[in-house]
């Protein structure tokens, strides 16, 4: 559409286009109050980005200040890129967090991949160089032919985004339901390190001084992009839906370079991705936190396209572009840096001292607004709060055992389960090592990386069980964080801070509201307890299908330093006669658990608990253990419970098994989901050194050198054996053959 | 000894390279930017793996039609060793410098892993320091990684023990005669798809990689003194 045919501000009011865009009546007339006259097409554009969900958290403000955002090694808390956590030695961690689930669903090899590049952006934006990328994705069960395309592309396009630009992906999960079916979560996290000096901030200060274009020419792609991501992908209209931004890891690699590059120079005052709402939600933003205004003559701006508008320019989501702030003067320089690596930059605009964000184009002001009223005053939404039917009635219910007549059987099952089963062939696709620092590459508990010129790691990981929080949010809000810490305990890592991405349905719907007031407070609660701050973050709602929400899945990244490398600790066997010690007893827990859906086919009921004293108890017990380096090998009981677990560290370790003695109901023993649990295994001479520091470890068998897994009962009797081979195989093959079936 | 390592861009495991040989071998070595590659003063180049120019057409198909080939292709003539891993490799075969084409993976995917690969011929500048058929594990992550030659040429190579390296476990994305590695004509240009700059230490999962690097030391010591 051409400026000349653009509806006039009064079109735009009394035919109510904004709602084209987005916008509520209510928010539309907020605008109209707060800039005292109707606002013309594009500055309503301005808006309709600045104040989408994703943009503005209008609706989940209320929830993210239930978190606790600080802690002794915070250095910077959510609002910028990325978070910052110090690791001593003057470096600090740089990190987030942030979904791509709407690109995912509709086109999910380009969308996944854009993910990975933003968040990358993200990271690199603070001046901190990204070294590790973790990722944690959602899909249907793969009976369904459209799953698997979502499934196999999007993990294609998550991949070779990392992979070309060259940053290791070190961890991830993935897990199938049927709510994901045709609505994928693809969410990303990249890691970065710097030294506390290069930390950097997206400030648009001192007037006059000039704001700078880098990297890619603006097309008219993702216009509107976070309009989108905030509302329900409609998928049988897939067609009208808008070009999506496509990225290019090649030019990111360029960008990333001369931005790290750049930030060691002092003509430098700030530099911010142009994420979401691209060139709108920058230079607003930049200015805002500054407290200055920003001038762009929209001319000036390197354009894909020809005839490009006003509207289209701010609203173009064309990806691998960066907004910098040079000082006055010092322009060249920073563009000749530029074009070392091939980089266009073009100065298009200046710092003023009015506040405003004012556009020029073709020589006349297209847009004027307060940069504040876009970044800061969005409307904040209380919504309304219902508890759904559903959960009163699964709260009454009794915990029973899901009804099992062959262990070894559902065993086997257990381990075919896609959740469940090996992610080789999600993994085997990324490239785990380069850059040469990867300790522990995926496929065990975290992913850990070296930081060289130091004797210290970085462990990270991603994890959500969403089936516990649509049963139980609250609850289940505290087992995520619970079991990522967790992951990084039996790493040999001590949890240090997390981030969040929180993908629900939509807040509209008070149930929905409710999932994320409740499980908001259990992350809340779990991340005080577990001394792990939430740094940053990235909210996504309105994921459904036709009208129906994907379960609640707020999930959870955290990172933890590894004080001594020589101290990281997998989950596989090392050595037979080692002995195997369980932590924890099993309840009669099954609401929620891999095997109820199994056997049931749905799940219900009450999920397991969660005493966060207790597991904050244990896991300081645990890597007190580990960090003696008193413990073999360590891994925490999840989905599928004891028996997976097991079986799980015998099939990395060749050719070792497990000969294990459990008490109580077998079905119970094997497969319950309760918490705060852990199989570690220690050198028989270190048991009593062990035990003194893990007082809830019991012994229960030893690693054998006969490849197979016998379970016993209490009177010694077989209740379970098999080789691991046969283990193995079943779960290995698990995804490659639902991937190759034809249904 | 002074390496090279000829980066394109794009080439992101350049640090790899320069981690392995300065900080881990303990040679010196830099990282040579292709827009002025100046290699006549150093004793061995490394080509590195990554993604050249995004692998835009077909890994390796840009880079060697930047200048810096020219200079590469002296250096070779002169003699001197020249090592190409990964993409390296694959900028080596699109120049011409050493024979073969690659295909994408038989899997069509990329894929990356640890692959267990043969010394096949443990005489040559790369290799002295490996036994004869010394098993080795090696990381690799290509998508691009179906290595292929034809007939003549694969018979050539063998009659002329060119093949350095062979996969000996499933790991091979479709690779004539399971070939991992070839060398020139001359011997003294190395092309291999396992990486063997990130097997350099325990820590980072294991070494089998790092007689290769000491081969290259020891052989152009032994000349150097010879010579002196």
């Amino acid at each position: 559409m051409s400026a000349m045919h653009e509806p006039t501000a009064q079109q735009i009011k009394d035919e109510k286009l904004y709602r084209q865009m987005g916008m509520t009546d209510e928010e539309f007339d907020r605008a109209v109050d707060m800039i005292g006259r109707l606002p013309n097409y594009t500055e309503t554009g301005l808006f309709s980005a600045m104040w989408s969900e994703h943009c503005s958290y209008k609706s989940s403000k209320p929830i993210l200040r239930k978190f606790p955002t600080e802690g002794e090694r915070v250095l910077q808390g959510p609002g910028e890129g990325a978070g910052i956590v110090d690791i001593g030695d003057n470096q600090a961690v740089v990190f987030k967090m942030e979904s791509h689930n709407s690109p995912s669903a509709i086109e999910p090899f380009i969308g996944a991949a854009t993910g990975a590049g933003g968040i990358i952006r993200d990271v690199f934006s603070m001046g901190a160089r990204p070294v590790a990328l973790v990722n944690s994705m959602r899909f249907g069960d793969l009976s369904e032919a459209r799953d698997r395309y979502l499934f196999e592309e999007a993990v294609a396009g998550i991949a070779s985004y990392g992979n070309t630009i060259g940053i290791p992906t070190v961890a991830g999960e993935v897990q199938f339901d049927n709510c994901y079916s045709k609505r994928p979560l693809v969410n990303a996290m990249a890691v970065g390190l710097l030294n506390h000096e290069d930390i950097q901030k997206g400030l648009a200060s001192g007037v006059g001084n000039t704001v700078l274009y880098v990297g890619a020419k603006t097309g008219r792609d993702g216009i509107h992009g976070a309009t989108m991501s905030s509302s329900e992908v409609a998928v049988d209209k897939e067609a009208e839906l808008p070009v999506m931004q496509a990225g290019d890891p090649y030019l990111e690699k360029l960008l990333m370079e001369a931005c790290l590059e750049l930030v060691k120079s002092d003509a430098l005052i700030g530099i911010q991705d142009m994420g979401a709402a691209g060139l709108t939600s920058s230079s607003a933003e930049m200015a805002s936190k500054a407290g200055y205004g920003v001038e762009l003559n929209l001319d000036l701006v390197p354009q894909r396209e020809e005839g490009m508008t006003a509207y289209e320019m701010m609203l173009s989501e064309s990806q691998e572009r960066m907004l910098v702030v040079v000082k006055q003067g010092r322009e060249e320089e920073i563009i000749e840096l530029c074009k070392k690596y091939g980089l266009e930059a073009v100065a298009i605009g200046k710092v003023t001292d009015d506040k405003m964000l004012r556009l020029v184009h073709k020589g006349e002001v297209v847009a004027e607004v307060l940069a504040d009223i876009l970044a800061e005053d969005a409307p904040v939404y209380y919504k309304t709060s219902e508890e759904p039917a559903y959960y009163r009635e699964f709260q009454g219910m009794e915990n029973i055992e899901p009804v099992v007549e062959d262990l070894k059987e559902t065993l086997t099952a257990l381990l075919k389960r896609p959740t469940i089963a090996s992610k080789e062939w999600v993994y085997n696709q990324f490239d785990s090592k380069a850059r040469s620092n990867t300790v522990v590459a995926p496929g065990s508990s975290a992913g850990v990386i070296r930081v060289q010129g130091t004797n210290k790691g970085l462990a990270m990981t991603a994890d959500c069980n969403s089936r516990f929080i649509y049963l139980d949010p609250e609850t289940g809000g505290k087992i995520a964080v619970a079991e990522a810490a967790r992951n990084l305990i039996c790493s040999g890592a001590e949890p240090i801070a997390a981030t969040d991405c929180l993908n629900f349905g939509s807040p509209d719907k008070p149930e929905v509201f409710w999932q994320i007031e409740k499980s908001a407070d259990g992350i809340a609660e779990a991340c005080r307890t577990l001394n792990t701050p939430i740094i940053g973050g990235n909210v996504s709602m309105s994921n459904e299908v036709n009208g129906v929400p994907v379960y609640p899945t707020p999930t959870m990244g955290l990172v933890g330093i590894v004080h001594d490398l020589q101290q990281v600790t997998t989950t596989a066997f090392k050595q037979a006669g080692d002995v195997i010690y369980l932590i924890g007893d099993a309840a009669t827990e099954f609401g929620g658990s891999e095997l109820q859906q199994m056997v049931e086919g749905k799940i219900f009921g009450k999920v397991p608990t969660i005493d966060l004293e207790l597991e904050a108890a244990r896991q300081k017990a645990l890597l007190k253990a580990i960090q003696s380096r008193l413990v073999q090998s360590a891994t925490d009981l999840s989905e599928g419970g004891f028996a997976v677990a097991l079986c799980e560290k015998a099939f990395d370790a060749e050719g070792l098994g497990a000969e294990v003695t459990i008490s109580g109901s077998a079905v119970t023993a094997l497969f319950s989901e309760t918490q705060s649990r852990f199989l570690v295994t220690v050198k028989k001479e270190l048991t009593t050194a062990f035990e003194a520091l893990v007082k809830d470890a019991v012994k229960i068998g030893n690693v054998t050198a006969d490849e197979s897994i016998v379970i016993k009962g209490e009177n010694g009797e077989a209740l379970l054996d098999g080789s691991v081979d046969e283990f193995r195989s079943a779960w290995k093959g698990a995804i490659p053959c639902l991937l190759n079936s034809e249904a | 000894m002074r390496f090279a390592i000829l980066s394109f861009p794009g080439s992101s495991c350049d640090v790899d390279m320069l981690h392995a040989v300065r900080n881990v071998v303990g040679e010196g070595a830099e990282i040579v930017s292709h827009t002025d590659a100046k290699l006549e003063n150093y004793d061995a180049v490394l080509l590195p793996t990554g993604a050249s120019y995004g692998d835009y057409l077909r890994p390796g198909a840009l880079a060697q039609s930047s200048k810096s080939i020219e200079a590469l292709k002296t250096f070779a003539d002169s003699g001197k060793p020249v090592l190409g891993v990964g993409n390296g490799f694959q900028v080596l075969v699109e120049a011409g410098i050493l024979p073969g084409a690659f295909l994408r993976n038989k899997s069509l995917k990329f894929r990356s892993g640890n692959a267990k690969i043969a010394v096949q011929n443990a005489s040559t500048y790369f290799t002295s320091n490996y036994e004869q058929g010394q098993l080795i594990t090696i990381p690799f992550a290509h998508e691009y990684g179906n290595y292929y030659v034809d007939e003549d040429t694969l018979h050539l190579l063998n009659e002329t023990n060119r093949i350095i390296f062979t996969y000996e476990d499933e790991n091979t994305d479709g690779s004539v005669a399971n070939i991992a590695g070839v060398l020139n004509e001359q011997g003294n240009v190395l092309g291999m798809m396992p990486l063997p700059e990130r097997a350099v230490e325990e820590i980072i999962g294991g070494t089998d990689g790092l007689p290769l690097f000491q081969s290259i030391l020891k052989n152009w010591s032994e000349k150097n003194v010879s010579h002196a």
